[in-house]
């Protein structure tokens, strides 16, 4: 079907907008607006698959919490994806988007505001794209760094001191520190590279939840007498459907990235990053299954799916440079990361329910350093970012979780983290017909 | 009254994918109802350990599956035998029965007792 195109017929159909144009000399030809046009449009395809990982995080989440802990896990996702929203707005995206600055830190709370309605291309910025359709891409990814935190707290934190962390995570925390990168900062000075966030935004999250894990405490019963009490998840049909959805938002995750669709370089290249973005979650899903099946004499559902996440955190950092084979590697390693680091944490007595510690801190370290292997960056460059990202956001959030703490307490009674949050916090049960687990 | 152990309950607890098997049998020698229930319990197939996200732990309980059976005297020991024949696999848990004696039985629907309510 492509080629039924003649030349002929395409100089004709090239030919009569020209004519028309004609009669107004001043109106842009397609050549000018085409790729602002084409790259705001990849910011809404990609902003809404982003989007769509809201939902993935929600159900994988649901999944993997006892039965009695789901409808505070829905209601922490819901919360914290509005909250980001609103926070990126309100401070966020001027933070961490500034222009000029000092590269550290810009004194620039100013909400968002948008283009005039009917902007005309003369007005517009026909070097990138609409600025709305750039927020909209970008407050995406801030919520995906809060739902990882919900996950690693989940079962035993109390919903309002969660959500207060949220507002501070998505309107200054992450804001200042994606700045130092994306906002021109002084890591992109020095050469850093994290294309679309393995360190920005999955290892933020990382960061984040392992503060938030060590000062909250496991789970009652979790680890006693020296041995490792798994609780087990509740439906494994929705955290499976949410690793799907996390998937296929990634594509946007990662495609959305290139941050230009305009020329046939640009859209070739959000094809490729496309397929390698496919290629490291297949692999990291397939090392997991393999592995456990190798390693723990049965096949386990639940880390296979943290190994698909863990390839794709894996391959965020560099998605356009590998090779499909380069990819298969890069998100196979994320497998392995995944395999060996969820029992670790437990040898460390640290209660991560659904594993959002391997799959976005560790995996994200190893796809920031597996940047240097497509040469895009130098060792030291990639390890001063991943320093200086740990540092400041664990610093800060333990921080934050040792005031919210003192001041409100984040942990649930004992009786109310037995009962299950459902019925003590919420007085809401997800599955009322089901008994509980 | 006057019926003394007339009517006897045989408590059966079997291996869960028996059921159907057993149900048949039943059927088969007579048995006109049963009542069903999936439990959870232990005996000399005292659990087993299980594996989640790379840590083992411990199953106590085991899935079984429990038949009350409410039959004439008469009957009883046929029912068992056709039970323990159906449910055997030879290997550990394939379960246990017991038999008691019924003071009474009634039929809800008539207000029959004993025997006649079976």
């Amino acid at each position: 079907m492509k080629r039924l195109i003649t030349p002929a017929l395409a100089a004709l159909a090239a030919s009569l907008p020209a004519a028309a144009f004609a009669q107004e000399a001043a109106a842009p030809g397609f050549d000018e607006i085409g790729p602002y046009i084409m790259t705001t449009l990849l910011f809404l395809v990609g902003g809404f698959l982003v989007f769509w990982m809201a939902a993935g995080f929600a159900m994988l989440e649901a999944g993997l919490v006892r039965s009695k802990n789901v409808t505070m896990q829905l209601t922490k996702n819901i919360a914290l994806f509005s909250i980001a929203a609103v926070m990126y707005w309100l401070v966020g995206f001027n933070l961490m988007y500034p222009g000029e600055f000092n590269g550290f830190f810009a004194f620039n709370f100013v909400p968002t505001s948008l283009e005039p309605v009917g902007l005309a291309a003369a007005d517009a910025d026909l070097g990138y794209a609409s600025v709305a359709s750039d927020f909209f891409f970008q407050l995406m990814f801030v919520a995906a760094t809060a739902s990882i935190v919900s996950g690693a707290l989940a079962e035993r934190i109390k919903l309002w001191p969660f959500l207060i962390f949220v507002v501070v995570l998505t309107g200054i925390f992450y804001p200042i520190t994606g700045s130092w990168q994306w906002g021109g900062g002084w890591l992109s000075q020095l050469g850093f590279s994290d294309f679309a966030g393995s360190t920005v935004v999955h290892s933020v999250g990382g960061w984040a939840a392992l503060a938030g894990a060590l000062v909250l405490g496991p789970r009652l019963g979790k680890y006693k007498d020296g041995k490792v009490n798994p609780m087990l998840g509740s439906n494994l049909a929705l955290a499976t459907l949410g690793t799907f959805i996390l998937w296929l938002g990634w594509f946007g995750f990662n495609g959305g990235s290139q941050l230009a669709a305009g020329t046939v370089g640009d859209i070739t290249d959000v094809g490729r990053i496309f397929a390698n973005t496919n290629m490291a979650a297949a692999s990291g899903a397939i090392v997991a299954l393999v592995l456990t099946q190798l390693v723990f004499g049965k096949p386990d559902l639940t880390m296979t799916l943290n190994g698909a996440l863990a390839g794709l955190v894996s391959i965020t950092a560099e998605p356009l440079a590998p090779s499909l084979l380069g990819a298969l590697l890069i998100g196979g390693v994320g497998g392995v990361i995944v395999v060996f680091t969820v029992p670790l944490l437990d040898k460390l007595k640290i209660d991560d329910v659904v594993g959002a510690i391997p799959v976005h801190l560790f995996a994200g370290i190893w796809g920031t350093i597996a940047v240097v292997f497509s040469g895009s960056a130098t060792l030291g460059a990639q390890l001063t970012g991943i320093v200086a990202y740990g540092v400041a956001t664990f610093a800060a959030s333990l921080l934050l979780w040792l005031v919210l703490k003192a001041v409100l307490g984040i942990r649930v009674s004992e009786e109310a983290e037995i009962n299950g949050l459902d019925s003590t916090e919420m007085g809401m049960e997800a599955y009322p017909d089901f008994s509980k687990g | 009254m006057g019926k003394e152990w007339t009517v006897k309950l045989i408590l059966a607890t079997i291996k869960p994918y028996k059921l159907e098997e057993v149900r048949a049998a039943l059927t088969e020698i007579g048995v006109r109802g049963m009542m069903v229930s999936e439990i959870k319990g232990f005996g000399a197939q005292s659990g087993h350990t299980e594996i989640y996200r790379g840590a083992e732990y411990a199953v106590n309980f085991v899935p079984k599956v429990k038949l009350e059976i409410a039959v004439s005297a008469e009957m009883a020991d046929s029912v068992v035998e056709t039970i323990t024949n159906t449910a055997r696999t030879g290997k550990i848990g394939d379960g246990k029965i017991f038999v008691l004696d019924l003071a009474d039985a009634v039929r809800v629907r008539t207000g029959e007792t004993g025997q006649d309510a079976l």
